[in-house]
């Protein structure tokens, strides 16, 4: 089933499929210094032969059925239903192996490296959800991994670096900045610019071309089950409304990829708003951005007037990032997709929610996307997936400090 | 003509740039800082404009450009500053920046602005060939600005050439496959590399940067290329001596 999927759906092109320099509508490219670009140019000549050929894809398909644990299911949230009256599915993302969406990306990202002869690999992390899927699929291969990784993440995220020390990993600490993802990437950046040897196995949509559209290919693989299983459980294939968190913006690129250019599916990325989307403490990069160029993609950007980065905030390591990747921008500047956001607090009554009548304890990151909830005018009959993109592990000191107050 | 070709015309050999970073060590002293080094006799300065997320340098330039804006740096004060010296200064100027500093300036607005100050040539490490040739060549012509490439000892021979042929300034010459501010000595790969571009007898003028920080490694870049360009070496003096011994620092480089 899976393998008849993807044979059919990889050969979708339609309005959300990057063009030949790697532009969504205006946003993407690759703006990368000199330093990079055979590195790049590598990549991009050979990411979609490799993707589509059968080789790769019936390792990538067996280490994600095997090691991954796939398909995801797809879980029909009675009692979530029942308070916000709609029919509410969750996809279980949360249930893979390490935790998180993030995993199919770097198997698939791990398997790519080795067909262009990489041993060294490097990854940037916020959570650490991405850190330790890379850290995993290095010890699976018996490839180095060095991953890169704010100096505050390291603090709020202790449980992932602990795993990612056990895996074999090292992390280092990016102390520029607000020393957060944006921090993490530039210095993972620096390192591939000193060590063009080394793979830089991105963790989301974001960065130079090839990157956000391979990173995207990769996610697919949510939605692709999403429609069988969808068929199996309503009869129909599409839902009416999916829901994603977004920060980069991987888990929300695989949720939303096989249902792009079905306009009746409605798509809702949800960005973190930190403190309020106004408070000066947020991450909502559509509702604070503008266009500009971060980690050599052209998109929406939280900057000032003169183009310095605005160090975003937000509770969520994962979703605390000025940009957003550039298939994201296109998505809201075509109004393609809805964006909304939810605060710290919201994300957190949602996370005690979700846990409480579904026993589910999801990630703060995947929490923004269950608290926008309550804000929606939903009908009865109305079918929502909510990509559940992660479980709520590595959060527990988070949820305890709020837990007593 | 560029004022940078200029000079190569006049002086075809051990051509110096220095680099600095506008606004550090304090705001006001990048006027000072271009008056030193004309003084002292640089051939060309770059004016580095600091930016928040610089992904081409090294911790070095990183931080010089975090104090810089922390002093209170923007875009319209560089341009102020770089106005008041337009007359007496005599050396021509090179701006270093990243391309959403003129995204977000407005790209018509930060070349008049460029031209204004009496400058012809920009170096922009996050500009790629492809966004040159499809939008910022003509852009960049319009205003008589020439835009610096940089090469590396990855870059194909085709594309040296394509290179070569958009420069009317100069080739800035990656000295090797890393960010700004690594120190070292020249190693026999790199000047294996530096034989070979020499020997493509390329039309521009090739000028070695990153890791060039003595009058040693300066010479022996010169050996090769027409001129070198020194940065993180210099803003590391700075901080260390100041603005007042700078004369010292470039007598250092010419002599030994």
């Amino acid at each position: 089933m899976l393998l008849a999927m993807t044979a059919k759906n990889k050969k979708m092109k339609g309005k959300f499929q990057p063009d030949k320099n790697g532009y969504f509508g205006q946003f993407g490219g690759a703006f990368i210094p000199e330093l990079l670009y055979p590195n790049v140019k590598e990549l991009e000549d050979n990411y979609i032969q490799i993707i589509e050929s059968e080789e790769f894809q019936k390792e990538y398909k067996s280490l994600l059925k095997d090691f991954v644990g796939r398909p995801s299911p797809l879980y029909f949230a009675k009692r979530l239903s029942e308070k916000y009256g709609a029919q509410i599915y969750l996809k279980r993302e949360d249930l893979n192996h390490t935790g998180a969406h993030k995993i199919n990306n770097t198997i698939g990202q791990i398997l790519i490296a080795q067909k262009l002869g990489k041993t060294k690999i490097i990854a940037e992390t916020g959570a650490g959800q991405h850190g330790v899927a890379t850290a995993t699929v290095c010890a699976l291969m018996g490839l180095e991994c060095t991953v890169f990784m704010g100096e505050k993440d390291i603090v709020r995220q202790a449980p992932n670096v602990a795993r990612m020390k056990m895996l074999g990993a090292k992390v280092v600490p990016a102390t520029s900045g607000s020393k957060t993802l944006k921090d993490a990437t530039n210095e993972a950046i620096r390192y591939w610019i000193q060590h063009p040897e080394t793979f830089y196995l991105i963790g989301s949509v974001v960065g130079p071309h090839p990157h956000p559209d391979m990173v995207a290919r990769l996610q697919a693989v949510i939605s692709e089950e999403m429609k069988w299983q969808l068929k199996e459980k309503t009869g129909n294939e599409n839902p009416d409304t999916i829901i994603a968190c977004v920060g980069g913006g991987s888990n929300a690129a695989g949720a939303f990829y096989h249902y792009m250019d079905d306009e009746e599916v409605e798509l809702i990325a949800v960005e973190a708003a930190g403190l309020g989307v106004n408070s000066g403490e947020s991450a909502a990069t559509s509702q604070l951005g503008q266009v500009g160029i971060i980690h050599g993609s052209k998109t929406i950007l939280m900057q000032d007037e003169y183009g310095q980065i605005v160090e975003p905030y937000s509770i969520s390591a994962g979703l605390d990032y000025p940009g957003v990747g550039p298939l994201h921008a296109f998505l809201f500047e075509s109004g393609r997709a809805k964006f909304m956001n939810a605060t710290d607090k919201e994300a957190l009554d949602a996370a005690f929610e979700l846990t409480k009548i579904e026993g589910i304890i999801p990630a703060l990151e995947t929490a923004h996307a269950l608290a926008v909830l309550p804000k929606m005018t939903l009908r009865k009959d109305q079918v929502i997936v909510i990509n559940l993109s992660g479980r709520g592990d590595k959060d527990l000191e988070t949820f305890i400090k709020h837990l007593e107050e | 003509m560029n004022s940078i070709k200029n000079i190569f015309q006049t002086k075809n050999r051990e051509v110096l740039s220095i680099y600095f970073t506008a606004g550090f060590p304090n705001l006001e002293d990048t006027k000072t800082v271009i008056e030193e080094l004309e003084k002292a006799g640089v051939d060309f300065i770059e004016v580095g404009l600091p930016y928040s997320d610089p992904l081409a340098d090294g911790p070095t330039i990183q931080n010089s450009s975090q104090k810089a804006l922390q002093n209170g740096i923007n875009l319209d004060i560089v341009f102020e500053q770089l106005m008041t010296i337009k007359n007496s200064n005599k050396t021509p100027l090179v701006l270093m920046g990243y391309l959403n500093q003129m995204l977000k300036y407005g790209e018509d607005k930060f070349c008049q602005k460029v031209v204004d100050c009496g400058i012809d040539t920009v170096i922009l490490p996050d500009l790629p060939m492809v966004e040159y040739e499809n939008h910022y060549r003509h852009l960049f012509e319009k205003y008589g600005i020439n835009n610096v490439f940089l090469i590396t000892p990855q870059t194909t021979e085709d594309r040296i050439r394509k290179i070569d042929s958009y420069s009317k300034s100069f080739i800035y010459m990656v000295a090797s496959s890393s960010i700004t501010g690594a120190k070292g000595e020249i190693s026999q790969q790199q000047i294996d590399y530096f034989q070979r571009i020499k020997s493509m007898n390329l039309k521009g003028n090739l000028v070695i940067g990153f890791g060039i920080s003595d009058h040693k490694t300066f010479s022996k870049a010169c050996e090769y290329a027409n001129g070198a360009i020194i940065g993180s070496a210099f803003i590391n003096f700075l901080e260390e001596k100041g603005i007042d011994k700078i004369y010292e620092f470039i007598s250092s480089i010419r002599n030994n």
